[in-house]
């Protein structure tokens, strides 16, 4: 699988997304986001971080980089584009995913282990771990309050896009498991073709060997799968 | 040269986390007579030109395009004609 990470100024999630990624026997590339050839990849990764410190509002500025624009085309073309944490948040304000993510509903800077519960098993980041599957994942975010209106609440529900919803251990969507505010306990949403994601939790930051939580790797595992690679 | 005054303001139905909190301190202050809060953002741009209507087409399509979340956000504006050293000063 080739994948292209892109580095925004204030991204600190790249490095790890490239590890994961390499580390799995993958043909990785860090992209500046100033650049804009994507490098022909199979997967775009926009990574977590604080793109232009998040000025103005997350990702506000960084939809602005020149290589987005080549997201947004490599995307209409039917291209599997992934948006962790700040790349959610530059995936909604580029217009690729509906809703915004806003401050926190407590808000402090969360960081810890969220339990998620899996809603959607057929997009590609999804494929084969059955809906219910409760995943463990580190969050760390200030704005990951996911907020849509009821229009895109009721197309995003219907439509089956939502992909992944905070929970307890025992997969509960409770307002307890909600860490954030989000609308409906959301943690991730797809695009109708289900090949955009974006999520507030960190795979990349569950599924390599030195960390002690590997839940992420049911998500790369996933991956894998889609593009026919055994494992 | 033309000053633009931009308040972007959360919309009524979307919940304020920082009003709230700022909402809380006051009453701790004493200020029971404070019902709510709502943080907004004030930007100010300064354009190189003195044409109040090319002045106000370019605000609204900043705001439009960078400066408010239309899904989250609205935005007003003033416009006011400055002497050049007025806005250095």
């Amino acid at each position: 699988m080739k994948v292209s990470v892109i580095t925004f100024p204030g991204s600190n999630c790249d490095h790890d997304a490239l590890e994961v990624f390499a580390s799995r026997g993958h043909d990785v590339s860090l992209v500046w986001h100033k650049d804009r050839d994507l490098q022909q990849p199979d997967l775009v990764v926009l990574p977590g971080g604080f793109s232009y410190g998040d000025y103005l509002r997350g990702g506000a500025l960084g939809r602005f980089s020149p290589v987005v624009n080549e997201v947004l085309a490599y995307a209409r073309r039917g291209g599997l584009v992934l948006g962790i944490c700040n790349g959610f948040q530059i995936l909604t304000e580029c217009g690729l995913l509906p809703g915004t993510l806003l401050m926190n509903s407590g808000l402090n800077f969360i960081c810890r282990h969220q339990h998620v519960r899996v809603e959607n098993s057929t997009t590609p980041y999804t494929e084969g771990i059955p809906s219910g599957t409760v995943l463990d994942m580190p969050i760390a975010h200030i704005d990951g309050n996911y907020f849509c209106d009821d229009h895109v609440y009721n197309e995003l529900r219907d439509n089956n896009h939502i992909v992944f919803r905070y929970c307890d251990a025992s997969g509960n969507t409770t307002l307890e498991a909600n860490p954030n505010g989000s609308r409906d306990n959301i943690a991730g949403i797809c695009d109708p073709s289900g090949r955009v994601l974006g999520m507030m939790p960190h795979p990349e930051r569950s599924a390599t060997k030195f960390v002690t939580n590997q839940d992420g790797k049911r998500f790369f595992d996933a991956l894998e799968r889609h593009f026919g690679f055994c494992g | 040269m033309i000053l633009a005054k931009i308040h972007v303001f959360l919309k009524p139905n979307v919940l304020d986390p920082q009003g709230k909190a700022v909402t809380n301190t006051l009453h701790q202050l004493g200020y029971s007579s404070v019902d709510e809060t709502r943080v907004s953002k004030y930007i100010e741009i300064s354009f190189n030109h003195s044409d109040p209507e090319l002045a106000k087409r370019e605000t609204e399509k900043i705001c439009s395009d960078l400066l408010a979340n239309p899904n989250t956000e609205h935005f007003h504006f003033t416009l006011e004609q400055r002497e050049e050293n007025q806005l250095e000063s």
